[in-house]
């Protein structure tokens, strides 16, 4: 089955000569969710804006199900749902009025129970004959949302839904989007917050300067690079590293009180047993240990770091 | 075509007038009883005959012209940047619809509020003087004409506009200008020669004396003249329009 986004090559430079993407490849599986991570003015949302055709590209191709966004713009974005970063709304309009406009302009048919649906799921329903002035953040947010779906996409863009939104509704953000991976909807998000990728990603692409540096399954990516680290806490400070335990994966804290050991979790062998026997023969004694993962974050900040350089 | 998305716009446009309905109806009832009042009763009563028709009657066409060209371009140039403005234009940008139908909905809908305000015009002008339309095919064919091609033009003026001022500036500073020295008021005929070849240059003069042809069969220029001239105007907003969608100027990055 080919996927239901295919992303070739994109350029796009904008009139004053700065490049926001820099020959972006990108297919995108049906029904997954992806998140694209970097930070800010990395081309997250220039990407997004040229998929949904808010901006032209300079060169390259994309298509959405199959349909060329630019010979079969109609077919491309009626496939596609966009949910901008910005609360971009009219304060005077009802929400039924601008969830049902939505719809419409998608030429989509005139169905308020497929509306109704959408808002309900959305927690929206008691609120669609409100003005959308007189909603909270969140509330509008959610317009925001129901809007895009209003047309039932096959393929959403959430164009960094949680930014600046309170953990509370963040974490229902995150149920709204497992509801819609469960309907079938393939959901493209950009964040810059990497739990978010984390908690609710499949696969995780990073973007940095308009070049996407990787796209991994989100658990692949976590265990290649995620190293484990124990924290050996000794009684007392040693000189120096006793020879027994001298080798790439030990180091002495600043303090000299800490052995740091790293290494793989997936390896076959993780040489704790060695360790601990060793230090042990060095005749040093241990009163703590500690373990810990490096995060999606340290994998991230390491990979912008290595792009920079 | 996307009929159903042109609709829509056509129909979420028309919701934003009949929601401001006081705004929409009353100011131009109002105003145009005020003119009659002013230029009809009291001033009108000093004044002859205009070409053999009382003063009343005689600015009946331009004072609708005036509300029609007004109207039509605020409510073009409103309706396309109101969304540039706030941001929804991206919903615009995204949808599976084309210029065109963006243009058919935006303007179409601009169009009919222009026109619904000219009719409530003329109907309240029964009400102050006694007239008769000579050509009602041809007034109704000039003033859905008008309509449109300064709906075209203001639309033009949305897309253009950086900020609200410079919406304001163009009808402030050249459409009023323009309106008002086109003889809404008066005939050409009435000014010094001079000013009556400068008034030639003048575009809104031939629609006024066209639209006052259509109610009184008389006019300060040739009928032909004047429909070339509706006509050369429409075909100029819509060539610009053209070139706007085929470049995506102020519109798409």
């Amino acid at each position: 089955m080919p996927d239901i986004v295919e992303i070739h090559n994109l350029r796009k430079a904008y009139s004053d000569g700065f490049e926001a993407l820099k020959g972006v490849s990108l297919n995108i599986k049906k029904g997954e969710i992806l998140a694209l991570l970097g930070p800010n003015g990395a081309g997250k949302t220039t990407l997004i804006s040229t998929v949904c055709g808010i901006t032209t590209s300079t060169s390259g191709s994309v298509k959405v199900g199959g349909h060329d966004t630019l010979t079969d713009y109609r077919a491309a974005r009626a496939m596609i749902g966009l949910v901008p970063q910005e609360i971009n709304l009219e304060p005077f309009e009802k929400v039924i009025s601008t969830v049902r406009f939505s719809r419409g302009l998608f030429g989509k048919p005139k169905d308020d129970a497929a509306l109704e649906k959408i808002l309900r799921q959305l927690s929206l329903w008691d609120k669609k004959d409100s003005q959308i002035r007189a909603l909270s953040g969140g509330m509008k947010r959610r317009v925001l949302i129901a809007k895009a779906l209003a047309h039932e996409p096959r393929v959403l863009f959430l164009d960094e839904p949680t930014a600046g939104v309170d953990v509370e509704l963040r974490r229902d953000m995150w149920e709204i989007v497992a509801g819609l991976k469960a309907d079938g909807v393939t959901i493209i998000l950009t964040t810059h917050y990497i739990e978010e990728a984390e908690a609710i990603a499949d696969r995780i692409g990073v973007i940095a300067h308009g070049e996407l540096l990787l796209v991994e399954d989100k658990d692949k990516l976590m265990a290649r690079m995620g190293k484990k680290q124990l924290v050996v806490q000794l009684t007392k400070p040693v000189d120096a590293l006793p020879d027994i335990l001298v080798s790439d994966a030990v180091t002495l804290s600043a303090d000299r009180t800490k052995l740091i050991y790293t290494y793989d979790t997936r390896a076959e062998r993780t040489g704790i047993t060695k360790l601990l026997s060793d230090v042990a023969t060095a005749g040093l004694v241990l009163s703590d240990l500690e373990t810990s993962q490096s995060s999606l974050e340290e994998i991230f900040v390491g990979l912008v770091k290595e792009d920079a350089a | 075509m996307n009929w159903i998305a042109v609709t829509s716009i056509y129909k979420f446009e028309m919701a934003r007038f009949f929601r401001t309905m006081t705004q929409s109806f009353v100011s131009p009832v109002l105003s145009t009883s005020l003119y009659f009042v002013v230029f009809g009763a009291a001033i009108g009563s000093r004044i002859q005959e205009v070409e053999g028709i009382s003063y009343g009657a005689f600015i009946v066409p331009g004072l609708i012209m005036l509300s029609v060209i007004t109207q039509s371009i605020s409510n073009a140039s409103f309706g396309i940047y109101f969304p540039k403005f706030i941001g929804t234009v991206f919903e615009l940008l995204s949808a599976p619809i084309s210029f065109i139908e963006i243009v058919l909905g935006y303007v179409g809908a601009a169009a009919t509020k222009a026109l619904f305000i000219g009719v409530i015009i003329l109907i309240t002008a029964f009400f102050f003087v006694d007239i008769t339309i000579v050509h009602p095919f041809w007034m109704v064919l000039f003033l859905v004409l008008t309509c449109v091609s300064f709906a075209l033009f203001g639309f033009i003026l949305g897309i253009w506009a950086g900020n609200f001022e410079q919406l304001q500036l163009v009808p402030l500073l050249i459409i009023t200008p323009l309106v008002f020295l086109g003889g809404s008021f008066y005939s050409i005929s009435m000014l010094p020669p001079v000013w009556q070849v400068i008034s030639h240059f003048n575009p809104v003069v031939y629609l006024i004396s066209g639209f006052r042809w259509s109610f009184f069969g008389a006019a300060d220029v040739p009928i032909v003249t004047s429909l070339f001239a509706i006509a050369g105007f429409t075909a100029l907003c819509l060539a610009v329009i053209w070139w706007i969608f085929r470049t995506g100027w102020r519109i798409r990055q």
